[in-house]
Order: structure tokens, then C-alpha cells, then sequence
């Protein structure tokens, strides 16, 4: 069965200036996801890991190199074509949860399908948020819920628009291990569910082993790309 | 000490990282309006003085029918005052066999204090300045006497007993129109060559000068010095009793400079309040971290303290050397309007400048500090772990005291300050009820506006806090320029309406009964505009309630003057529109030939009457006894003859008296000529050159009430600055998320806009509705006509719309151009 890329990075390279002089952060990736896919990006603290996912997803520019994602190349769009193809097709978790303070649960998982100018996003964000067990917490506030509750519905807010690429960097990261256990099935299941592509970064050797493929970077270099068991078995 | 080396240190880092540059910049814009205004207000206050003082030739003048007592010069002289002696009296002069009746005014060296002397050597021509007076042995004829004599330069004019040489033709002098007794021609000599004219007789009418100019508070002194002193022949004048109209124009012009500059330092005051809230929320997480590294409460409230004191003194320095920048600059602009020779602005403006910034910095981010010390290190982990709500009391009340030293020192009148106090808490809760409403009536937006504005307006209910801090303090600023603009609009309007160009020029008096009809139709075939004409009869009022006035005590000049003087009584049965009643009636056809009197507020207050009263007048030896009927309210300035006495037509009727009338005639006209040949009876004062001078003092007061204005919306626009940037931080970091969740800019924009300009609509609502209230109240205080302002009111509504909305706007469209990944790692 021959699956459609939905993801593909072009020689990605990124730099940065620093007092020190310009500074290579992430250094000629290139790699294919096809749909459905579920991978994992290690690699050391400073590798460059969150600038490529950043990167991939839209939320910063390359310095060369191009990102294709769902078929269109990001560089050549501009920020709102960016912005559109975000809301339409991505989904993003953050190691610190970034949920908006001033809106309650069940409105920060509306919000993308407000965005998107869907009508029954209410009745799909509770859904969803029922979804990652938190139905009776929708009239919450951020503040008022644990980091692993902010990240569930962090999780529920990137995944209710049924995006084609679900990026998450390191979402457990932040948790305890049961929770960040919780939060793992969760994402899996949607993955799984709908067929959702999952792009992970992680520091945790459990999480990457249940990954279809595991990427690993050192110094902005992607150094190498396996099968999630091999990936395991050579560590 | 360590506080202090931290707090610099904190200072470098927080202003490498661009954290203080909102709360500095507001700060220093703050000072710079501040003493902007104060500059200004210093300078321009002082020019329209001069320009009012001119009329006098002195800032003061000591008048009596003696010779001046020695220690009213004594005084003058230990205060520090300017002073000159001016002597007048009536004589004929003789040239040759040619004589003329003039005014022989003696005068010393240093006259005039105020204005300046114009002379040329030929009469009617224009005048080129002099800062001398005649030496010893000269003379200085006016244009008329020369030309009424036949004499030039080098003629020899007998004055009394002494022969002087005339050097110069006078054509003009500062204090020609002051009064109306002196509009005889004039002439100038020196006080030296007085003595030896021997006009100086007993019972010659002589009028003694002492003139002064100084400062204010120099001034002030004097006048309390001869208050102070019993029973004194000389009386005190200042320009508000010699020419009303100037008085009321610069008294009015400084009453509202004053509030102006009240105005910006709230403004001011509420744009500081709004960067200090902002950045002490700002610093809840530096505070906690300090202590969870170890630092005591004490440390960290010095560090806090010296790292605000620090902030002030350099946002002062900054903000005051551009204050006082602005305010040479505009100086500049407005050449025509400060003469160059004003003394600069002192520095009191920049020293009150950095006390009312640091008084509201105090008043309003010490309670957060003192509330910031307390915050619990566990924020650190947990972020809800605010510090302790702060009690309502210890917030408000170092607000409430720095704000109302604020009101004080700007309005300097304790009732009025409390009231304009209550005024402003009455406005503030106002406002903060009405934007509690707002928001909670927000949060239930539904239906068919866009996503965008939905999500804008529903951001108001969200931020429910800072959203209704934000509607108080755009409305309170609005409300405040509105309420000012309103007050200028009508001041300017009032202004302009009360000197309209065909303003009686010219007064005729001495219209004896007989050639009244024949004057007035004479008048009437020269293409004159005339007013009314009232009769005129000299008469003394002898008694108050049975009580002789040498009985009674009154504690101002004005008071004593009426007392002791004969005063000009009339007549009529129309009130005119120039005047008002205040308190009790005006007659009715019915009262005629009854006793009754209706008397000027002036009159009333200066004798302290009540209505009632019953006065005894002498006229022409016979008495009348009559009862107050009315105080009426005159307009001095509509030049129509007024008075301050008036009887009901039928009562006076047969006391011989004259008349008198006011017309505006062409200038160029030789209607003149005509009128002195056909009634050689009738006096006739030119106050054309007075309705020049009060042209000019207004158009300085209107230029003056302009600029600081311009002045105080930039007070204003500190505000707007302080208020949009508040809620700046929270809006880059929501910004970033919306975007990450595929928010297009110009979605973020539009809520952003709908967010702002509905805050600014709502503000401008309650700010106009203030403002109608609070102009009507300063217009009060102003003594003006209240006008219903529609225009203005749509303007403050939709103006705070659109400038709020593009204020927003303008600061976010920073916002959506940043990366979201350099937001949010
Ligand atoms: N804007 C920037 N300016 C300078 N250096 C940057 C910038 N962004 C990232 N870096 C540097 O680039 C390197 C890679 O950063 P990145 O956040 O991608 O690492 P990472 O692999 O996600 O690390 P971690 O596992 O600790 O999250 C780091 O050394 C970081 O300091
Ligand atoms: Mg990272």
C-alpha cells in the first residue's frame, strides 16, 4: 500500500546571529512523512529539535531550504496563506502548554474552529474535550487545572480541527510519568483514530520506541532515521 | 547599599530586555507635558498680565487726592517693587495768547512700568517708541494740543507759571483710556518742573499716582500691606477695577490655563497609573523568584523602591529638559504672541513636574510594591499563587492623597477642589459601572458578527479587569479634554461675541434734555449705530437701613469708594439684554414712580446689601428713600451705558439731570467735527483706543487657551499610549497562539480593532456625558453661558472610536509580525 507524502523537508537549514558571530542551528535536513505516520525526533538538549519542528510547521522561516507540507511549499506563501494552511491542516502541543489564560477550557478548544469559522465548534470541542476526559472541567480556566489537565486540553485544542500533522514538543515533558503515560495513549489513539500524521519530539526512550520511525538529530544534523524498534535495539 | 547595586543592576537588564520602556517612556512624556504646560502656563499667564497691565501703565496703581503718604512708596520700595509718581490735574495751557484745557500729567523717570510711550515730532502721524520721559524744562504735547495751540517742536508752552520748551509731540501712551475723566488732551512733563508751575494749590483737584509693577507675590504683599493699614485716603487699583473687561478677560484666561494644566497632570497622572500597574504585574514573577533565591521582604521592597525613585529622577530629567524645549520651541512658533523681552520660565515648572510624577508614581505603585513583597514564593511553581488581594483602603488612599495634592496645587481653593474631587471620584465610579455592564453585556455577544469582532468583543468581557481599567481610564481622560474643549470652545465664543467689531466706539455725554432729540437725530444722519440713552444725575447715597454710612464699616476699597463718593444714578424702564436680574424683580409698567432701586452685584456685594434694604440717596440736596428691589448682573463690556444705580422711571423724573448715550461711528468719519460744532455742549470720549487694547489682551487670552490646549491633548495622547500598551504583553502572547492555531493577521487585527474601538465608543459615551455635565459646571465657575455642545459630543464619541481603535490597531500590528516561535519558547 503506497501512501501519500504529506510532509517533506528540503534541506532545511536554519541560522541564527549570536554575540559570537552566525550561528547554525539546524544544518541541511531532509527527510519524507507519508500519512498516517507516527514519529519521533531525538536527540540532546540543543540539537535543534524545536527549531525544526517550528520550521515544519510554519512557526518560523527557514534560513534556506523549503518545507512542503499537505502539498504546498510554505515558502512560497505568506504569512496568513501560512496561517490558513495551519488552522486547515495542523495541530501543535507545546512542551508548556500555552493555553490562553483568559479563556476557559472548552473556548480555548473552540477557539481553531472558530478560527476556522465553524459552526457547531461547541458541540465539537466538548466532544473532544470528553474525549480526553476532562467533560467536567470545560468551564475552567488554565489556572485553575494541573499541568497535566492544561495539557489534555492543550491536546484537545490542537487536535479537534482534525488536522492532517499533529506536532508535539515534548508534551510529556512537563508531566509526571503517569501522566505524561496518559497523555502518550492519548495522542497515539488519536493518531491512530483518524489517521492523524504525529511528528513528536521527545527525551524519552519509551515514547520514541512507540513511533513507526525515530529521527535523530545531534548539532542541527539529522544523523539518522529508523524503524522505531531498530531505533530502540541499537541505543 | 546592596539594594541599591542590585536595583541598578536590575534596571541594565530590564532595560536592555525592554521591559521598562513603557512605564520610562510614559513617565518622561508625562514630565515633558507636565512642565510643558507649566512652562507655558508661566510664560503665556505672564504675558497677558503685561498686556493688561499696560492699560494701567503699572501692574498697580496708588491713587489718592493728596500727595501719596511717604510709606506707601516706603513699602513698595522694601518689597522690591518698580515704582514711578504720576501727578494729574486740569489747567489751561497757553501758547502765546493761544490757550487749550488739558490734562498736565508730571511724571518721573521709569514711566510707564507697563507699555511704552510713542512720540514723533510732528502731530498725527504715527510714533516711533521712547523709553525716556521730558527732561527738566520740556513738554510733550499730544497730537490735539499741539494742533489746538499751533505749536511745534521748539514752541514755548506756558503751564502755570513755568515756561516749557516742547521736544516732542506725544501721540500715543499706554494709560490714554483708562479712565474716562482723562480724555481731555494731554500732555507730559517731568515731576521736577512740577513745584514751579504752582498749579499745585489748595483746592485745586489734583490726583495723586504712585504706580507699581512687579511680580504677583510681590504684589499681593503690597495689597495686603495697605488693606492692613486704617483708614488710608489712597486707594489700591489694579486692571480689574480700572477696566473690566481686560480684568475679566486675563482672570478668566488664567482660570483656565490652570485647570488646562490640571487636566494634563491627571491625564498625566492616569497614564502613570496605568504603566505602573502594568509593570508591577509584570515583576510578580522577578519578586517571587528573588525569594525563592533567598531574598528577604526587605530586600526586596528596597530594590523595588530604589529601582522606582531611580526610574523617576531620569524620566524627570528627560521629561522636563523636553518640556522645556517644547516650550522655547513653541515660544518660537508663537513670536507675535510672548514678547521677547518676557523673562524665561522660571524652573518651578520643572521642579513641580517631578514632584507630581513621583507623588503619582508613589500614590500608585507603591501599594502594588508594598503588595508585591508579599507575593508567595510558590508562584514560581504555580502560577494562579497571586500576593494577597490588596485591601481596597491602602490603595486608595495614597492614590486618593496624591491626587488630591494635585488638585490643590493647580486650583488652589479649598471648596472648589473638593468639589472638583467629588466631581472626579463621582465620574470614576460612574465609569467603572458602566464598564462593569459593558463587559458583562460582552461576554453574551452571539449571532451573526464575524468571528473576528466576536472574538474582539468577547475579549472584553474575558479581561474583565483590565478591560474596565481601561474603559475608566479612556474615559476619564476623554472626559476631561472634552469637558476643557467644551470650555474653551465657549470661552474663545464668548470672547469673540463680546467685542464684536461695531462695538460702541464713542460715548457722548452732557446731552443736556433739550438737545436730546435733535443729538440723537444729528447722530442718526451720520450713519451712527446708536444705543440706548440714559438720563444722568449725580446724587450720594447717605444712609443704609436709617443707618448713616459714617456708621458702618466696609472692608473694600470699592465698598468705601461707593460710600464716600458721588455716584451717577439714571433711570429707564427697560432692563436691556446687557443685563440680568439676579435676585429679586425688574419693574413693571406698574411700579413707575414708585421707590424702588435696582442695583449692580458689584454695588450689592461691595456694600454688602441684601434685597429689601432700604438706602437713602441726596440728590441735588432733596432725599429719597427707596427699597432694593433687584440686583442685576451688568455686562460692563457691551460699552452701552450702564449703571450701577438704576430707579424706576417717574420717581427722579424731576431732578434736572443730562444724558448720555454710546455709538459706534466709521473711525474715518468726519461725523466728529460736525457734533462738537452743532453741540459744543456735549462731551465726547473716543474708547476706541481701549476697545483696541482689549483686543488685544483677548486675542493673546484665545492664542494663549489655544496653545496650552494643543498642550494638554498631547497630555492626552500619553494616556492613550499608557493605556494601549498595558495590555500589550498579554495581547504578543495571545497573538502568537491565535496565529499558531491559524488566526490570519488580519483576523487578529480586526479583533483587535473591534476590541479597542468598542472600549473607545463606550468611553467616549460616558466621557461626552461627563463632560456635558462637568463643562456645565466649569462654565459655572467660568462664569460663562453654558452651550449644549451636539457636534463636539458626536465628535468625542466617534473621535474616541476611532483613535482608540487605531491605537490598538497601531500597537498590534507590531505584535502580528513577530515569529510565533520567539513568543512562545
Ligand atoms: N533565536 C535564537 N537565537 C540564538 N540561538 C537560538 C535561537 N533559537 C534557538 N537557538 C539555539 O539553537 C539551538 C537549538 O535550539 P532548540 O530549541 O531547537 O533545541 P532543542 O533541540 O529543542 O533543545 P531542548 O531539547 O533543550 O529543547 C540551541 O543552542 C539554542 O540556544
Ligand atoms: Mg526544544
Amino acid at each position: 500500500m503506497t501512501r501519500d507524502i504529506v510532509l517533506e523537508a528540503r534541506n532545511l537549514s536554519k541560522q541564527v546571529s549570536s554575540p559570537e558571530g552566525p550561528l547554525t542551528i539546524v544544518r541541511n535536513v531532509s527527510f519524507t512523512v507519508t500519512q498516517g505516520e507516527s514519529i519521533a525526533l531525538v536527540g540532546p538538549s540543543g540539537a535543534g529539535k524545536s527549531t525544526l519542528l517550528a520550521m515544519l510547521a510554519g512557526l518560523e522561516l527557514p534560513s534556506s531550504g523549503d518545507v512542503v507540507l499537505a502539498g504546498q511549499a510554505l515558502g512560497a506563501l505568506d504569512e496568513d496563506g501560512r496561517a490558513r494552511l495551519r488552522a486547515e491542516r495542523v495541530g501543535f502541543v507545546f512542551q508548556s502548554f500555552h493555553l490562553l489564560p483568559s479563556l476557559t477550557a472548552l473556548e480555548n478548544v473552540m477557539l481553531p474552529l472558530e478560527l476556522a469559522g465553524r459552526e457547531d465548534a461547541r458541540a465539537a470541542a466538548t466532544d473532544m474535550l470528553g474525549r480526553v476526559g476532562l467533560g467536567a472541567r470545560a468551564r475552567h480556566y488554565p489556572r485553575q487545572l494541573s499541568g497535566g489537565e492544561q495539557q489534555r486540553v492543550a491536546l484537545a485544542r490542537a487536535s479537534v480541527g482534525h488536522p492532517t500533522v499533529l506536532f508535539a514538543d515534548e508534551p510529556t515533558g512537563n508531566l509526571d510519568t503517569a501522566t505524561g503515560e496518559r497523555i502518550a495513549q492519548l495522542l497515539f489513539e488519536l493518531n491512530r483514530g483518524s489517521d492523524t500524521t504525529l511528528l513528536l519530539v521527545t527525551h524519552e526512550a519509551a515514547l520514541a520506541a512507540r513511533c513507526d520511525r525515530v529521527l535523530s538529530m545531534d548539532a542541527g544534523a539529522l544523523l539518522r532515521d529508523v524503524a522505531g524498534a531498530a531505533a530502540h535495539t541499537h541505543a | 547599599m546592596r539594594s541599591l547595586i542590585l536595583a541598578l543592576r536590575a534596571l541594565r537588564r530590564e532595560w536592555r530586555s525592554g521591559e521598562l520602556a513603557v512605564l520610562w517612556l510614559s513617565l518622561t512624556i508625562a514630565v515633558a507635558a507636565l512642565s510643558g504646560v507649566g512652562f507655558l502656563v508661566d510664560r503665556i499667564g505672564h504675558a497677558v498680565e503685561l498686556q493688561a497691565s499696560e492699560v494701567l501703565a503699572a501692574d498697580l496703581r496708588v491713587e489718592s487726592d493728596t500727595p501719596i503718604a511717604a510709606d506707601e512708596q516706603a513699602e513698595a520700595t522694601r518689597l522690591g517693587l518698580k515704582s514711578a509718581h504720576l501727578t494729574t490735574m486740569l489747567s489751561a495751557i497757553f501758547n502765546g495768547d493761544a490757550n487749550q484745557l488739558a490734562n498736565v500729567r508730571a511724571v518721573s523717570a521709569g514711566y510707564p512700568l507697563r507699555g511704552q510711550l510713542s512720540v514723533a515730532d510732528r502731530p498725527f502721524v504715527s510714533g516711533s517708541i521712547t523709553a525716556s520721559i521730558p527732561a527738566p524744562g520740556e513738554i510733550w504735547p499730544d497730537s490735539r494740543l499741539a494742533a489746538a495751540l499751533g505749536a511745534g517742536i521748539g514752541s514755548e508752552l506756558a503751564v502755570g507759571a513755568r515756561s516749557l520748551r516742547v521736544t516732542r509731540i506725544l501721540i500715543s501712551r499706554p494709560d490714554q483710556s483708562s479712565t474716562f475723566v482723562e480724555f481731555a488732551s494731554a500732555l507730559l512733563i517731568n515731576d521736577a518742573d512740577l513745584a514751579a508751575t504752582k498749579l499745585i494749590q489748595p483746592g485745586s483737584r489734583i490726583r495723586y499716582v504712585l504706580l507699581l509693577a512687579g511680580e504677583a507675590a510681590q504684589l499681593d504683599s503690597f495689597r495686603r500691606w495697605h488693606q492692613g493699614q486704617e483708614a488710608r485716603h489712597e486707594r489700591v487699583e489694579d486692571v480689574a477695577d480700572a477696566s473690566p473687561q481686560i480684568g475679566d478677560a486675563s482672570k478668566r484666561a488664567a482660570r483656565f490655563l490652570a485647570l488646562a494644566s490640571l487636566v494634563a497632570v491627571l491625564l498625566c497622572a492616569v497614564a502613570i497609573a496605568m504603566s505602573a500597574r502594568s509593570y508591577v504585574r509584570r515583576h510578580l514573577d522577578a519578586v517571587a523568584l528573588m525569594k525563592t533565591l533567598g531574598a528577604t521582604r526587605r530586600l526586596v521592597l528596597a530594590v523595588n523602591l530604589w529601582q522606582l525613585l531611580l526610574l523617576a529622577a531620569v524620566a524627570s530629567v528627560l521629561g522636563a529638559a523636553a518640556g522645556w524645549l517644547t516650550q522655547l520651541w513653541l515660544v518660537r512658533v508663537l513670536q507675535g504672541l510672548l514678547r521677547a523681552d518676557l523673562p524665561p520660565a522660571g524652573p518651578w515648572p520643572a521642579v513641580v513636574g517631578f514632584i507630581i510624577a513621583l507623588a503619582v508614581l508613589a500614590g500608585f505603585a507603591l501599594p502594588s510594591l508594598l503588595q508585591l513583597t508579599r507575593v508567595p514564593a510558590l508562584r514560581v511553581l504555580r502560577r494562579d499563587a497571586g500576593p494577597p488581594a490588596l485591601s481596597f483602603l491602602a490603595a486608595a488612599i495614597p492614590v486618593l492623597l496624591a491626587i488630591a495634592g494635585v488638585v490643590y496645587g493647580a486650583l488652589g481653593q479649598l471648596s472648589l477642589s473638593l468639589w472638583f474631587l467629588l466631581g472626579l471620584a463621582a465620574a470614576v465610579v460612574a465609569l467603572g459601572v458602566a464598564g462593569a455592564a459593558l463587559v458583562r453585556s460582552a461576554a453574551h455577544v452571539r449571532g451573526s458578527a464575524g468571528v473576528a469582532w466576536r472574538y474582539g468583543i468577547a475579549n472584553l468581557a474575558r479581561r474583565r479587569t483590565e478591560s474596565i481599567t481601561q474603559i475608566v481610564a479612556f474615559g476619564l481622560g476623554l472626559m476631561l479634554l472634552l469637558a476643557l474643549a467644551i470650555l474653551r470652545d465657549d470661552l474663545v465664543t464668548d470672547w469673540r461675541a463680546s467685542l464684536p467689531l461695531d462695538v460702541p466706539n464713542y460715548f457722548f455725554v452732557n446731552i443736556a434734555s433739550d438737545v436730546r432729540a435733535d443729538f440723537q437725530h444729528e447722530l442718526q444722519s451720520q450713519g451712527a449705530q446708536l444705543t440706548r440713552m440714559l438720563p444722568m444725575i449725580r446724587g450720594r447715597l447717605l444712609t443704609i437701613n436709617d443707618r448713616p454710612l459714617s456708621e458702618l464699616h466696609f472692608p473694600g476699597v470699592r465698598g468705601r469708594g461707593f460710600a464716600e463718593r458721588e455716584q451717577n444714578l439714571t433711570w429707564a424702564s427697560e432692563l436691556g439684554d446687557d443685563n440680568r436680574i439676579v435676585e429679586g424683580h425688574w419693574w413693571t409698567a406698574a411700579d413707575a414712580g414708585k421707590p424702588l432701586v435696582s442695583l449692580a452685584v458689584e454695588y450689592q456685594d461691595s456694600l454688602g446689601l441684601k434685597l429689601g434694604d432700604r438706602l437713602r440717596f441726596d440728590v441735588g440736596g432733596e432725599n429719597f428713600d427707596v427699597t432694593v428691589a433687584s440686583f442685576r448682573k451688568v455686562k460692563w463690556d457691551s460699552f452701552r451705558p450702564n449703571f450701577f444705580v438704576m430707579f424706576p422711571p417717574g420717581l427722579l423724573d424731576a431732578s434736572a439731570g443730562t444724558y448720555m448715550t454710546s455709538a459706534y461711528l466709521q473711525p474715518s468719519s468726519g461725523a466728529m467735527a460736525q457734533l462738537v460744532h452743532r453741540f459744543p455742549g456735549v462731551s465726547i470720549f473716543n474708547v476706541g483706543d481701549l476697545l483696541a487694547q482689549i483686543r488685544a489682551v483677548i486675542d493673546k487670552a484665545v492664542s494663549a487657551v489655544q496653545t496650552v490646549f494643543l498642550f494638554t491633548l498631547l497630555a492626552g495622547l500619553t494616556l492613550l499610549l499608557a493605556a494601549v500598551q498595558a495590555s500589550r504583553e498579554e495581547r504578543l502572547y495571545e497573538t502568537a497562539i491565535l496565529r499558531v492555531l491559524g488566526a490570519s493577521r488580519r483576523m487578529i487585527l480586526t479583533s483587535v480593532l473591534a476590541e479597542f474601538a468598542l472600549l473607545g465608543a463606550v468611553a467616549g459615551v460616558l466621557a461626552a456625558t461627563g463632560a456635558s455635565l462637568g463643562g456645565a459646571w466649569l462654565a459655572h465657575a467660568l462664569d460663562l453661558k453654558y452651550r449644549f455642545n451636539a457636534g463636539l459630543w458626536i465628535a468625542g464619541v466617534v473621535g474616541a472610536m476611532l483613535v482608540v481603535g487605531v491605537a490598538g490597531w497601531i500597537s498590534t500590528r507590531s505584535v502580528v509580525r513577530v515569529a510565533p516561535r520567539s513568543v512562545l519558547y
